[in-house]
């Protein structure tokens, strides 16, 4: 089937910043594609310059079949956008809000109504966006972008500045859209999210793209031992270390860690030996791929 | 399937609920002007027609003795109140409680005025050499040789709700236009939506017309309130050919379009955006006699006046709203308003960014 997106090459500079660094990937239809990266990693400019509101200095961009272009109406109808932060007219209500956005793309009030329900919005129809919370405001912006029914959609931050509870809440939301058939290109500064959502990321750190892969298989190429903890008591730091299997040990904040690269052992030896209270089993993360990768740790 | 509105007008609609929804923004487009309608209608109302308030010292047979011809032409021009106390007298009139003091000694009439007031203190001389003078006239016991009949010009039309009517809807209008556009234009930079709009299948044509549509029906509106405020409250007339003030409106409310929209693609923040319209709309408004009439002011700042846009408004609509002017008054301020607008947007088009 033919690609979604396909960029090649993409290059953006400001000034002597060179923001995004040639940068090449593709994106499968019905795809769920991630940029992961810190702030300034160059995720909101390449978003930009696939929908066609910046240009690139260099590279190209094929955006199902066409060139990305602000005045190519059929492409627009086929694309929903949210954008970093959220823009909305002032003072209206959520339920009008929508209803001038659906109007844009020839859609009418009916299909409101039902949006506002898909993204739990439906009780809140009538409150000014101004009042509404962040998680709600974010919901509101996703169903701007979804409200013609788009083949693709680009996510920029859809869960930034939002607590854990409601992160998860948009969660289950977005894992839906891919469900239909829909392509989706999410940014997010969060190593979870995109391990929870993504079918394949994209690592992103000052302008470059490190790695490309499905988030499992990141973490397999790593190596990275797994940590396993139990409680202090069970076990000394010395007889720990004795242990067939085990790499390192290390007591840290009222558990004891053990990294192994056999697992098996090490948790079969502990099993038998009837040592598991306060068992935890730690694989690596992303965290761990983009240290490993860049050398540094990752702070959103 | 439910009926789908065309983007310019959903697009209009979403505008002018955040237009009314806005307190403050309705306050300064509607409330305000009207507030400067009804306190200026109210403190000229009589404008002009103010009695000189004199103090009668002692006896001043000049006053008392007049002829009953006389004496009603001095009532009308004077308020004669009586004092005992020449020092009192004098202390009322520095404190402004009273114009003049009038003593008589045998034939010698003595009057006191404060030169505070230029106005009022010729006013005072001149009532009282008058009447003077036709008291000599009349112990000549000849008749008077020329008689002077006087009858006002215009004035006699353009009271002061005449000529503030037309001035501060000018006013209103331009502050209304060129307020909307700088602080929507910046809203929409500074949140994206404009980023957003790019994406949507509409052409920029589409934003523009409603951005204009919401401010005419804006300046409609005003225009409504202030005539009837004007017709109902201080018994404003219209003149033949007042309904030209439209076309008139229509072009003012283009140009300050276009001067917000140029306040708006200049700045980088909101306050910013609303200091510059600010700086610009308010001089304008006074040089531009919105207030009072320039008749008063050095000639330079008539003709510098000549360059401003609100200048032109106003006089177009105070010509065919009150003073009876036909079409030919309008052709003028249309020209410079459409000559406005379009070098104003295209010197905005320069300046303008789709984002921060
Ligand atoms: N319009 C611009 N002018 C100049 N520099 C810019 C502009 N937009 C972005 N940059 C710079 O380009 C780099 C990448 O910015 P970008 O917004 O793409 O990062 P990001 O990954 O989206 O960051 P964040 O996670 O904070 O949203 C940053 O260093 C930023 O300062
Ligand atoms: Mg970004």
């Amino acid at each position: 089937m033919q690609d979604a997106i396909a960029v090649a090459g993409l290059t953006k500079r400001y000034g002597g910043l060179t923001a995004v660094d040639d940068v090449s990937f593709t994106v499968a239809t019905g795809e769920f594609f991630g940029i992961l990266g810190p702030n300034g990693a160059g995720k909101t400019t390449t978003l930009e310059m696939i929908e066609g509101l910046r240009q690139p200095d260099g590279g190209s961009v094929t955006l199902l079949g066409e060139q990305p272009s602000l005045r190519r109406r059929s492409l627009l109808m086929r694309i929903g956008v949210q954008l970093q932060g959220s823009a909305f007219f002032e003072r209206l209500t959520a339920r009008e809000q929508l209803s001038t956005v659906a109007s844009l793309y020839g859609i009418g009030d009916s299909r409101v109504d039902e949006m506002l329900n898909v993204v739990g919005l439906g009780d809140k129809g009538a409150d000014r966006v101004e009042k509404l919370s962040g998680g709600q405001r974010q919901r509101l912006a996703i169903a701007s972008a979804l409200v013609h029914d788009p083949e693709v959609v680009f996510l920029d931050e859809p869960t930034a500045a939002l607590d854990p509870q409601a992160r998860r809440n948009l969660w289950d939301l977005l894992q839906g859209l891919s469900d239909s058939g829909r392509t989706v290109v999410l940014t997010t500064h969060y190593l979870d999210e995109a391990e929870a959502l993504c079918d394949r990321v994209a690592i992103m750190d000052r302008g470059r793209i490190l790695e490309l892969d499905s988030p499992a298989a990141l973490v397999r190429q790593l190596n990275a031992p797994l940590r396993v903890s139990i409680a202090p008591q069970e076990l000394s730091a010395e007889q720990a270390a004795a242990l067939p299997g085990v790499d390192s040990v290390r007591l840290d904040a009222g558990a004891l860690i053990l990294t192994t690269r056999q697992p098996e052992v090490v948790l079969s030896r502990l099993a038998a030996e009837g040592r598991l209270a306060g068992l935890q089993v730690h694989g690596a993360s992303l965290e761990d791929v983009f240290l490993d990768l860049t050398g540094r740790e990752f702070r959103s | 399937m439910s009926r789908v509105r065309p983007p310019a007008v959903s697009l209009a609609m979403a505008m002018a609920k955040g237009f009314w929804r806005d307190r403050a923004a309705v306050f300064f487009a509607v409330i305000f002007p009207l507030m400067f309608l009804l306190l200026f209608g109210t403190l000229f109302s009589d404008g002009g027609t103010s009695r000189t308030s004199a103090l009668q010292v002692g006896d001043v047979p000049l006053l008392d003795d007049a002829p009953p011809g006389a004496r009603g032409v001095i009532a009308e021009t004077i308020d004669v109140r009586r004092s005992d106390d020449l020092a009192a007298a004098l202390g009322e009139i520095r404190q402004g409680d009273a114009d003049a003091a009038v003593v008589q000694h045998g034939d010698s009439v003595q009057l006191y005025y404060s030169q505070a007031d230029p106005v009022l203190a010729s006013t005072v001389r001149g009532t009282f050499e008058a009447i003077v003078s036709s008291a000599n006239i009349g112990a000549s016991g000849q008749p008077p040789q020329y008689a002077l009949e006087v009858e006002t010009v215009e004035d006699e039309t353009l009271s002061p709700v005449q000529y503030l009517t037309p001035g501060l809807l000018g006013w209103a209008i331009a502050s209304g236009a060129t307020f909307g556009a700088a602080t929507s234009l910046l809203q929409w930079r500074t949140t994206g939506l404009l980023r957003r709009l790019r994406l949507a299948p509409v052409p920029a044509a589409s934003v523009v017309t409603s951005r204009v549509g919401v401010s005419l029906g804006i300046a409609l509106f005003q225009t409504a309130v202030f005539l009837a405020t004007g017709m109902l409250v201080f018994g404003l007339e219209l003149t033949g050919w007042w309904w030209l003030a439209f076309p008139l409106l229509i072009a003012g409310t283009l140009a300050f379009l276009s001067l917000g929209l140029l306040a708006g693609a200049v700045a980088r923040t909101q306050e910013a955006a609303v200091a510059i319209a600010n700086m610009v709309v308010l001089p304008m408004a006074f040089l531009s006699g919105s207030f009072f009439p320039l008749d008063g002011a050095p000639a330079w700042i008539r003709t510098v006046s000549q360059v401003l846009p609100l200048r032109h408004l106003n006089d177009g609509m105070l010509d065919v709203m009150v003073r009876g002017q036909g079409p030919t008054a309008v052709v003028l301020p249309l020209a410079v308003l459409l000559a406005f607008a379009t070098v104003l947007t295209a010197v905005a088009a320069l300046f303008f960014r789709w984002d921060t």
